[in-house]
């Protein structure tokens, strides 16, 4: 390359302009509404009137400290909660529009709608293959070649198809913690959701394991929405694009990501993530 | 000193850097500070050995701002600082850098004091007094200004920018006359350009510190801004 060449870059200012604050000016639609949402578990009340939005096809983020409820609203997305006994909701969360907490949902249905994937990985004891295959399996598909077909792109969509295509039918326990973290993401993905909810997906795993699930984070979103809760703010802020913090049950703010940790307007929320007391 | 902006960090350790690296900022503005005012008075009282101790002195204020650079750099990279603690950082790579300008204009001023010494008198004294008078207080009171991490003197302190830049204009028109009367007066107003052009730019650098402190406290970046748009987004609350 000549000199000049190196040098010849052009700039378009519009773009530039447009950039600025892209997330806040680009039309995106509603995926997940909440509405006065409150949550008890028996006398004690862990959510208190969250109202929320959250953008399709974009990654929000779910920050705060221990306890303060960021995963129990999680949970309430594709009714989790409703496992625990003592739970009590009372309020909406609209999915595309739907009630989730309608009497007449399919939780079944629902949860095939809204994926999910906890903190520490949780294969089943079977191959590779056959973890990926599941929820396929389970809705009664047994085609070898659909199944084949399916499992081969969830595992390229969750980057692990170069890595574990020859060790397809290897026992799922025997990988490691972040491919297993992966492997669940793949199995999650296999039955094509809307929308992946991750509880902490990288807290269990090493740097470079934890860069390969945030990088593949960015590339589901272009499919599904995202919502992660991580204890990991300087994650939070790589890998979303609105963040919402959570403080003894309270939505405090929600905004976009870039404006929230360069400029809160909760004073609550500058406390949390410049790391002070109150 | 109001310290409660950078303290009460759970990490007492990063409370320690960021004071230490406000308080270096802090001594470095005291620095230049000192070297405008030993500047100006090398020009007004005609002393020379002054003047060079001025541009002597000039490479402290260049290795203090290396090294706050460098310990911004580092907190940068390993407390990964958010919001209120990002801003400041970001806003004392600036300032320093201003600071080392306003250095670099009190070598300026030493050095037109050498050349002008044989000839005070070119020097349009009123004009000049006046607005080494505006320049001084603007310098003092924008590094007041960032010791509070208070923006309610911002526009006081830019507002005198306007004054500065117009007794600066009247000075040139002043020059401009006497160059005309006598070709030979040419290369002594041209010194005396240099040294009104210093202190001019010393207002500007001072106005700069201002705008980099209102984005530190505000998160509002007004650069390029009129007095009255200033002015406008420093009293609207967030």
């Amino acid at each position: 390359m000549t000199a000049q060449n190196v040098r010849s870059h052009s700039i378009d200012m519009s773009s530039v302009l447009r950039d600025k604050d892209a997330t806040q000016q680009q039309p995106s639609e509603t995926c997940i509404k909440v509405e006065n949402l409150n949550l008890f578990y028996g006398e004690k009340q862990a959510l208190h009137g969250i109202n929320m939005e959250m953008q399709k096809k974009k990654v929000t983020a779910y920050i705060g400290p221990s306890g303060c409820g960021k995963s129990t609203l999680l949970r309430c997305i594709n009714r989790m909660n409703d496992l625990v006994d003592s739970a009590r909701i009372e309020g909406k969360i609209l999915v595309d529009g739907d009630n989730i907490y309608d009497k007449s949902v399919n939780v079944a249905a629902l949860r095939r709608r809204v994926g999910m994937v906890f903190q520490k990985p949780n294969p089943f004891p079977k191959s590779i293959f056959e973890n990926v295959a599941y929820g396929l399996r389970i809705q009664g598909i047994n085609d070898k070649r659909i199944l084949e077909e399916t499992v081969e792109k969830a595992l390229r969509g969750a980057a692990l198809w170069d890595e574990m295509k020859d060790r397809l039918n290897d026992n799922a326990l025997g990988m490691s913690g972040g491919q297993q973290q992966r492997l669940v993401i793949a199995r999650a993905i296999a039955i094509e959701p809307e929308v992946l909810l991750l509880d902490e997906p990288a807290s269990a795993l090493d740097p470079i394991s934890t860069l390969k699930v945030e990088e593949l984070i960015n590339e589901l979103k272009e499919k599904y929405t995202i919502v992660i809760v991580t204890h990991n703010m300087q994650q939070a802020a790589r890998v979303s694009d609105y963040t919402a913090f959570m403080y003894m049950g309270e939505l405090i703010e929600i905004g976009t990501t870039s404006e929230l940790f360069t400029n809160p307007s909760k004073k609550q929320t500058e406390d949390y993530i410049t790391g002070r007391y109150g | 000193m109001d310290n409660s902006k950078i303290s009460h960090h759970i990490s007492g350790q990063f409370n320690k850097e960021l004071e230490d690296v406000r308080n270096k900022v802090l001594a470095m503005g005291g620095l230049v500070e000192q070297q405008l005012e030993l500047a100006i008075n090398a020009l007004t009282t005609n002393d020379l050995e002054l003047a060079e101790q001025v541009i002597g002195q000039d490479s402290q204020i260049d290795e203090l701002e290396i090294a706050i650079n460098l310990e911004c750099t580092q907190i940068l990279a390993l407390r990964q600082p958010t919001a209120f603690d990002l801003r400041l950082l970001l806003a004392i790579i600036k300032i320093i850098h201003e600071l080392e300008r306003v250095g670099d204009k009190a070598v300026r001023i030493a050095e037109s004091a050498i050349k002008i010494s044989g000839d005070v008198n070119s020097l349009p004294r009123h004009e000049v007094d006046h607005m080494i008078v505006l320049v001084k207080s603007m310098l003092d009171h924008a590094l007041d200004a960032f010791a509070r991490m208070s923006v309610e003197e911002v526009p006081n302190i830019t507002g005198r920018d306007e004054k500065v830049d117009r007794e600066y204009d009247n000075i040139v028109r002043l020059l401009i006359t006497h160059m005309m009367e006598d070709p030979r007066n040419i290369t002594r107003s041209l010194d005396v350009l240099t040294t009104v052009r210093a202190l001019e730019r010393v207002g500007d650098h001072a106005r700069y510190i201002c705008e980099h402190l209102v984005y530190m406290i505000k998160g509002e970046n007004v650069r390029h801004l009129s007095q009255e748009q200033l002015v406008e987004k420093i009293n609207t609350p967030r």
